[in-house]
């Protein structure tokens, strides 16, 4: 008999397909697991709705599950229950080390470009001398900043 | 046809052609940082058009992509904003702005649906839009600083506010009416909204190219 914990523990081997230094358990981005008879149910978000890697996820959990001997039932939930807060502390840490500055907390009211522009801290060498190079990235979920210290391009992970 | 999925589709449609539209600048933008940024935008507009064509297609009984695809031109429920097209920077910055000012202010009130998933997937929506919105505003910022920009974004706004105003339900026209004005700095003129339901003779050269390898492809063909 399967149980959740277990299921946990292999979807946190399952790597983010376009950032694999992270899992999609760091990401957040399981809502919940739950155990019925020979049947795991996991919840899941998309991070950014265009999102190509959305179908690879789907099926790398899926092989997961099977492997454990269960039946898998991974259910899309399209509502705004998840957000970059939602990155553990060790995800964070991650993409830090990778080169993609973390995201910043989500703001209570609306986001204004200002709060973008200034402040961020340079993943190389920890500069806060960085500017926003552009909103838009190679993924949908990453914008792209420039380190005026270490005169390094760097991407960061939008804050939705 | 219940008028959740009348709405599902309008929105789903809106989104997928104004996706269609923005991919046009990949390759072709004046500088590489616009051509990252509307291919991007592009992208989550095709994917909030995928989810919400999702919901719809749950209702119909068929799925996403035949209701993206497999419907004549007339059937689909754009609004004639988003079936314009105009590769010229100044118009492709003022409908962008017209469109996402627009957006905001539906989505702000799809937030408030009593439908749960509704308001939910409006809500998702609403949190990658925001970025759409500040790329916007920059833009209108930079136009409005010199005065060729101005003169040439006042030139676009004018020949697509009616269009713009056809985005929304008349209820919620004032409101976009006044965010623009105030944005804009100059009155707006009282014009006939150009209606959903009423194409542009570029919506069939659009649906032509957009669906021409799936109408190509031989039956029973996998994706």
């Amino acid at each position: 008999m399967v149980t959740a914990d277990q299921v946990w523990e292999v979807l946190a081997e399952i790597p983010d397909p376009e950032i694999p230094v992270i899992s999609l358990v760091d990401l957040g981005v399981v809502k919940g697991v739950a155990v019925d008879d020979g049947t795991v149910r996991v919840d899941f978000t998309p991070t950014f709705m265009g999102c190509p890697a959305l179908e690879v996820m789907q099926r790398a959990m899926e092989e997961k599950i099977v492997e454990l001997g269960a039946v898998p039932e991974v259910r899309v939930r399209l509502d705004d229950s998840w957000s970059t807060d939602d990155i553990t502390a060790e995800g964070r840490e991650k993409l830090r080390v990778a080169g993609f500055a973390p995201p910043t907390p989500r703001p209570a009211g609306r986001m204004e470009l200002v709060q973008l522009q200034r402040g961020f801290r340079c993943p190389y060498c920890g500069s806060t001398e960085t500017k926003l190079e552009n909103l838009f990235g190679p993924t949908p979920c990453r914008s792209i900043r420039y380190c005026e210290s270490c005169r390094q391009p760097f991407e960061q992970f939008k804050t939705i | 046809m219940s008028d959740r999925t009348d709405l599902l589709l309008a929105l789903a449609d809106d989104e997928l052609i104004l996706g269609w539209r923005n991919s046009e600048w990949t390759g072709i933008a004046p500088f590489l940082e616009e051509d990252v940024a509307f291919s991007s935008i592009a992208q989550n507009e095709i994917g909030h058009a995928r989810a919400l064509y999702e919901l719809a297609a749950a209702e119909l009984g068929t799925t996403a992509d035949e209701l993206a695809f497999d419907r004549r031109p007339e059937e689909y429920r754009s609004a004639p904003l988003v079936e314009l097209r105009r590769l010229e920077w100044a118009r492709t910055i003022a409908r962008h702005w017209l469109y996402e000012t627009a957006d905001e202010i539906r989505l702000a009130a799809l937030k408030a649906s009593d439908d749960q998933e509704i308001a939910g997937l409006a809500a998702k929506i609403d949190r990658e839009e925001a970025y759409h919105r500040m790329h916007a505003e920059m833009w209108i910022d930079r136009l409005l600083a010199t005065d060729e920009g101005h003169t040439r974004l006042d030139e676009a706004i004018d020949e697509l506010w009616p269009y713009a105003l056809g985005v929304l339900d008349e209820e919620l026209r004032p409101e976009l009416k006044a965010r623009a004005q105030e944005r804009l700095g100059r009155a707006l003129p009282d014009v006939e909204a150009k209606p959903r339901g009423v194409h542009e003779a570029e919506l069939g050269e659009l649906w032509e190219e957009m669906t021409s390898v799936r109408r190509s492809a031989p039956p029973g063909a996998q994706w």
